[in-house]
């Protein structure tokens, strides 16, 4: 099952009278359950392109079918309803909230977005803390946990709502190397436990390698470097 | 919507130098406005409450053109016997009505034998003069208080009583003109020394209705006018109406009315400063608003400025707008409610301190005022509304800017 498909998908930025093709239609889709990764340099689409895929920036022209449903033309609070029921985010910056503790980081999105009844609540939140070996640090506020914990965090949070998708934009560009090894690793247990799709943005090619399907991004356009299956260049 | 108040509240928590000193802020401001209230609100009612009950009425009813010429007491406008039954009529038939006093007012000259001054008398029938005006016999500095007074005495103000040298028990006699310009002396015992009060009526004498007739030479019923003392002040307005229409319909053979009709106000010049008060009342209540919106309004301008990027960060994982303004303006409200509280402890505090210190001031010729502030719940429930309606409106704007942030453009800003 195709879970992110792009066709002729193209993004231009205007500033005054110049405008900057930021990426520049490409073709490509993703089947459901794959672990891939965007890479390129700095400036190449990478993030533009996660964006997109996550609702949060629309294309200029060509079509973005995500989930199933074409989300090109998606007004800004149906993307907000659409983002919430489909899709988790990890941020570089792991991006927590600093009141909330790690259980309450967690079960934000069951609360302020999907509005889940406390007790499934509790259940999911306690099940996604076993996930990502944070139980012991569930009361603790972000600002007591290291980079690593944070980032575990926020996968557990990007998971909790049974997304169908996890868009990770440079999850591991704050971490050292063991610990971005150990998150790639996370991700990818928790890509198989809950059968999710994860897709990141990296431009680290010693965590690219932990990727089942690379795209490559230069100047806006694709290039497809498959180094495992279920992914292609259309 | 307990989440949404648990996160703001954490939120508020977060910057606690700022909660704090915004909510000091408004605590000053709904301190101020509330002893202001209470203070002001207390004065006005004493001073109004001295007013009414002790000369003058909730009301009084005249003959047309009396207060145009009260000046000179004029006898000429008295009501006679038939009009004076018909507004006895009216007004025993008003169920608000709880007492009135038939008055003759008259000016005479006031002599101890040795001297002589002008005085201004009230004649009354002191039982209907007990209850029209209430707090007429505490004003009685010296003498017997009780029965306000009998035939053949008189209640003197204390400032001729000190001019003219004369003491409770003293002969004095009055020398009146009638309106038929013939001069009448009749002599009165002092029965009692009259404190002195601010506004008309405040230095006034008392004699017996049935004197002033006698000194008059009138032998029919007729007064100068009829104070009216209300159950409830409240319903004044509502009564003032009704006897205008009762009364204002009555006319003379010139076909012009026979009555008029006044409430309190339009007969003491206390009623400015009443007005001033309510006026000075309304700006400290603006000022507070003002104080409160744009110390919310900075803090929460602030608030969005220092989190755009948690906000897009909770945009971008699917928080709807409209809880991300709920979250904002929630922030607003309860910093609006933290300061309403501290201030409305501190106020019914300070309140109530002052009037266990038995705090008194002085007001024109009146000493040792005793200063009993009050504040109602209405003033309360008032204030505490406008403060925290406020606090919302100052929270609206960047909780509105909050709500509409684009996830990415949030996300990037560092």
């Amino acid at each position: 099952m195709t879970i992110v498909a792009a066709r002729q998908l193209t993004k231009e930025y205007v500033a005054g009278d110049i405008t900057v093709p930021a990426i520049r239609g490409v073709d490509f889709s993703i089947e459901a359950g794959s672990f891939v990764s965007f890479v390129g340099p700095s400036g190449s689409g990478k993030s533009t392109l996660l964006n997109m895929i996550g609702c949060l920036d629309p294309p200029t022209s060509g079509s973005l079918e995500v989930v199933g449903k074409d989300v090109a033309g998606l007004r800004s609070s149906e993307s907000a309803r659409f983002r919430g029921e489909h899709i988790g985010f990890i941020f570089q910056d792991f991006n927590l909230i600093p009141v909330l503790t790690v259980f309450e980081n967690i079960e934000y999105p069951l609360i302020m977005v999907q509005n889940w009844p406390v007790r499934k609540r509790r259940q999911q939140v306690e099940r996604l803390l076993e996930a990502v070996g944070m139980q012991d640090q569930a009361n603790k506020y972000p600002g007591q946990i290291s980079g690593g914990q944070k980032q575990r965090v926020a996968v557990a949070r990007a998971l909790v709502t049974n997304a169908k998708l996890v868009l990770a934009d440079e999850p591991t560009a704050n971490l050292d190397r063991d610990t971005a090894n150990r998150i790639i690793s996370l991700m990818k247990t928790m890509r198989d436990e809950f059968d999710t799709t994860f897709i990141f943005s990296t431009h680290d090619p010693k965590v690219v390698k932990n990727a089942e399907i690379v795209f490559a991004l230069e100047d806006g356009l694709l290039q497809t470097e498959s180094n495992g299956q279920g992914g292609s260049h259309v | 919507m307990y989440n949404i108040f648990k996160i703001a509240a954490r939120n508020l928590l977060r910057y606690k130098r700022r909660t704090l000193l915004t909510s000091i802020l408004i605590t000053l401001g709904v301190v101020a406005v509330l002893l202001f209230v209470s203070v002001s609100g207390s004065f006005k009612s004493l001073m109004v409450g001295q007013i009414t009950d002790s000369m003058l009425g909730h009301l009084q009813v005249h003959r047309k053109g009396y207060i145009a010429s009260i000046d000179s007491l004029p006898l000429n406008r008295n009501l006679q016997g038939k009009q004076v039954a018909k507004v006895k009529e009216v007004l025993d038939a008003s169920p608000e009505v709880e007492a009135y006093s038939m008055r003759i007012k008259l000016g005479a000259m006031f002599s101890n034998y040795n001297e002589t001054t002008n005085i201004r008398i009230n004649a009354v029938n002191p039982k209907q003069e007990q209850q029209a005006s209430p707090m007429l016999t505490g004003r009685i500095l010296q003498g017997e208080k009780e029965g306000l007074l009998d035939k053949g005495e008189i209640l003197v103000p204390e400032l001729i009583a000190k001019g003219m040298k004369v003491k409770v028990g003293d002969t004095i006699v009055l020398v009146a003109t009638n309106k038929d310009g013939l001069v009448n002396g009749q002599p009165f015992v002092v029965r009692g020394i009259l404190e002195s009060i601010s506004g008309p009526g405040g230095r006034d004498g008392y004699i017996h209705l049935s004197d002033a007739k006698t000194l008059l030479r009138i032998d029919k019923p007729e007064v100068s006018e009829i104070a009216i003392r209300l159950k409830e002040m409240d319903t004044l307005p509502d009564v003032l109406a009704n006897l205008k229409e009762a009364l204002g319909g009555i006319l003379n053979k010139q076909g012009k009315p026979v009555f008029e009709v006044h409430s309190w106000e339009k007969l003491s010049p206390f009623s400015k400063i009443a007005a001033m008060i309510d006026l000075m009342t309304l700006f400290i209540k603006i000022m507070l608003v003002a104080i409160v919106l744009v110390s919310i309004m900075n803090v929460m301008i602030m608030s969005v400025y220092e989190r755009i990027h948690e906000i897009g960060t909770i945009a971008a994982i699917g928080t709807s707008p409209s809880k991300i303004l709920a979250l904002f303006l929630t922030e607003g409200l309860l910093l609006g409610i933290l300061g309403t509280l501290i201030g409305l402890v501190i106020s019914l505090l300070a309140i109530a301190g002052m009037n266990v210190s038995s705090i008194s001031f002085d007001f024109g010729r009146q000493k040792d005022l005793l200063l009993a502030p009050v504040i109602s719940t209405t003033d309360v429930l008032l204030v505490v509304g406008i403060v925290i309606a406020v606090a919302v409106i100052g929270s609206l704007q960047p909780a509105w800017k909050a709500s509409r942030m684009n996830p990415i453009t949030a996300l990037r800003h560092v």
